[in-house]
């Protein structure tokens, strides 16, 4: 009997390692393998019995599971689930699949294929196919890869960096983390052609400390890889939770040993960026791409997607949703089609009022936006971004001024302080709409809070206090109800 | 002194890497629960750099302490996902609960945004909670 069973944190916080010890102790002679997450949360701890699926499973099922009598935790093939079966699952193709940790089912699912192509094509073809393939920056900006590629290839330099920015700090999303957990291979591996494309000898992943099994999972497959990846090498280091080291120039002062502050733009970290030397930044998902792009071609690649976006975005369904979790879809389905019918609405039952993308910087959508492309573009034009890809849905309890603050709150906490527009404007936010909470001058305050918001938008050095103004004005425009009784 | 002794290991435990600071940090608040000023001095001698320079890093980041925490810490996440699941509600339940107890402190996002409300209790993840099952967790420290 082979019993699959999740070792991913979420499956774990849901109860994954009880699940297994109660199967370990029913079966003592069945072989327990603990593989990466499928990314169907709401059916974690997910378990698979000689590959029927069942979930989520708590150590009481056990005895029922093995007596066939647990038919209303069955969902048969796993893969053939609809969640699954709907996604074009590049980046995350080997979730539920693989052990993260093996090295035998990293090279049988296809593993180091795209480093291979990386080595016999050459630093510039590699370059030019991530370019090709229209690849951009997955942690939120949404820059091409290719051009910071190019540029640091180009750049002047004795020692050049591959800096992986794997410092996920906006709520609602957890693909990063699945990643480095269920598939760090891949991760090291789209590293690895980075190092080589560019000339890099030495790559650092920069992880939040509140990732602890990620970060363990990265140390040992680092050791595992290291002859692989040779002459290149990786470093995995550990933030101390401050969220603003999300911000790629505070990442590399917090690398360098320094106060996590933002630093002005330019010059650009592909010129001056760690140490003062040519660094690739980018986040896990855009580096955990790259090696499907070279194992596939650059064009397989920009086949998917709309627009300016290219390729496919592992999307992350979190918050008040019934079936939250990964799911990984070319660009252009709608925001609706996500929310309502992948995700189910909400978890509670009640009818969904609103919708954060793209973390704590994303706007606020009501159900008037859920025709809105997933695409980088389609969303500026909804006055709101994608970000990392995060989608949090609220029920109709929310009260969105308390969210509102919620926004001015946090960037207050998490300001780095290097500049004003965001170090005293999201304070003195937070105090007007305090007052707009209490009743004070409504109307009055509502046009303070917006026109400070412009400050912050227009003057602040980095998007934490640039884009702070987007889940605040956003909920202050779909939800006026909400502010000023 | 055996402190400083355990403190010259940490450090010597990161000579030769690039930018050692915040490794060495992070091993001093593991170690011994936070980072005082005897130890700030150390650090600055240990890398040449100045006292203020590390007191500057040191309280710039929300992982280090300059005392350590009386009681065991349950981390309780207050991120707008975990909020969409009524994290705020339980966290104002908890606090009698946990008064004298346990330090219930707030942290933004564990990575489990689907399966909120989420706890860290030591190395420890905790999803899916309730009012019954934080007090558990209360309980069990």
């Amino acid at each position: 009997m082979r019993i699959r069973i999740s070792d991913d944190a979420l499956a774990i916080a849901c109860g994954a390692d009880r699940v297994a010890e109660a199967f370990a102790r029913a079966v003592p002679a069945a072989a327990i393998v603990r593989v990466s997450s499928w990314g169907m949360h709401w059916l974690e701890p997910l378990v698979e019995v000689d590959g029927v699926g069942y979930g989520p499973v708590a150590p009481a099922d056990v005895p029922a599971i093995l007596a066939g009598a647990a038919g209303h935790l069955c969902i048969g093939d796993v893969a053939a689930h609809p969640f699954i079966a709907r996604q074009t699952r590049l980046t995350f193709a080997r979730a539920g699949k693989t052990r993260p940790l093996s090295l035998e089912d990293y090279v049988a699912s296809g593993g180091w294929a795209g480093l291979e192509q990386a080595r016999n094509i050459g630093p510039a073809a590699t370059v030019a196919a991530v370019t090709a393939s229209g690849l951009r920056g997955r942690g939120g900006a949404g820059f091409p890869a290719g051009i910071k590629w190019a540029t640091v290839a180009a750049a002047v330099g004795d020692r050049k960096y591959i800096v992986c920015n794997a410092d996920e700090g906006d709520s609602g999303t957890f693909a990063d983390r699945m990643l480095m957990e269920g598939d760090p291979f891949c991760l090291i591996e789209g590293m690895a052609i980075a190092g080589l494309a560019t000339g890099a000898a030495k790559g650092f992943i920069y992880v939040r400390s509140e990732y602890p099994h990620a970060i363990a999972k990265l140390e040992a497959a680092v050791a595992l890889a290291a002859d692989i990846i040779a002459p290149f090498e990786i470093e995995v280091r550990t933030g101390a939770g401050a969220y603003v080291c999300g911000e790629e120039t505070s990442l590399l002062n917090s690398l360098e040993g320094k106060r996590g502050e933002v630093r002005a733009k330019p010059p650009l970290p592909a010129h001056k960026g760690l140490f003062g030397c040519p660094t690739v930044i980018n986040n896990v998902l855009t580096l955990a791409a790259v090696p499907w792009i070279l194992a596939h071609g650059a064009e397989a690649y920009a086949d998917f997607g709309m627009g300016r976006s290219r390729g496919t975005m592992p999307i992350q369904l979190a918050g008040n949703i019934r079936h939250g979790g990964l799911f990984e879809t070319a660009f252009g389905v709608t925001l609706g089609e996500l929310v309502d019918n992948i995700g189910g609405g909400t978890a509670s039952g009640r009818p969904v009022r609103a919708v954060q993308v793209g973390g704590p910087l994303g706007a606020y959508h009501p159900r008037a936006d859920f025709g809105t492309a997933f695409d980088y573009e389609a969303f500026t034009g909804a006055d709101g971004l994608i970000g990392h890809g995060g989608i949090v849905v609220f029920d109709e309890s929310v009260d969105m001024a308390r969210q509102a603050r919620f926004a001015m709150e946090f960037c207050a906490a998490e300001s780095c302080g290097k500049c004003t527009p965001c170090r005293l404007g999201s304070q003195r936010g937070l105090e007007t709409l305090d007052r707009i909470i209490a009743g004070e001058r409504a109307a009055e305050n509502i046009a303070l809070v917006t026109e400070l918001c412009e400050t912050m938008k227009f003057g602040s050095l980095c998007a934490l206090g640039g884009f702070t103004p987007y889940p605040v004005l956003s909920a202050i425009r779909h939800f006026p109800e909400d502010f000023g009784h | 002194m055996d402190h400083m002794q355990a403190l010259d290991d940490l450090i010597a435990a990161h000579a030769g890497r690039e930018g050692p600071l915040l490794p060495i940090l992070n091993d001093v608040q593991a170690a011994f629960g936070c980072i005082d000023e005897p130890a700030i001095r150390h650090i600055a001698a240990a890398l040449n750099l100045s006292r203020a320079e590390v007191h500057g890093v040191v309280s710039f980041y929300h992982d280090y302490r300059a005392v350590p925490t009386p009681r065991p810490i349950i981390r309780l996440c207050r991120a707008e996902a975990c909020q969409a699941r009524g994290a705020d509600a339980l966290a104002a339940a908890m606090a009698p609960v946990a008064a004298g107890r346990a330090s219930i402190e707030s942290v933004y996002c564990l990575g489990l945004c689907s399966v909120g409300p989420n706890a860290m209790v030591g190395g420890a993840l905790h999803a899916r909670l309730d009012a019954q099952s934080l007090a558990a967790l209360v309980e069990a420290l």
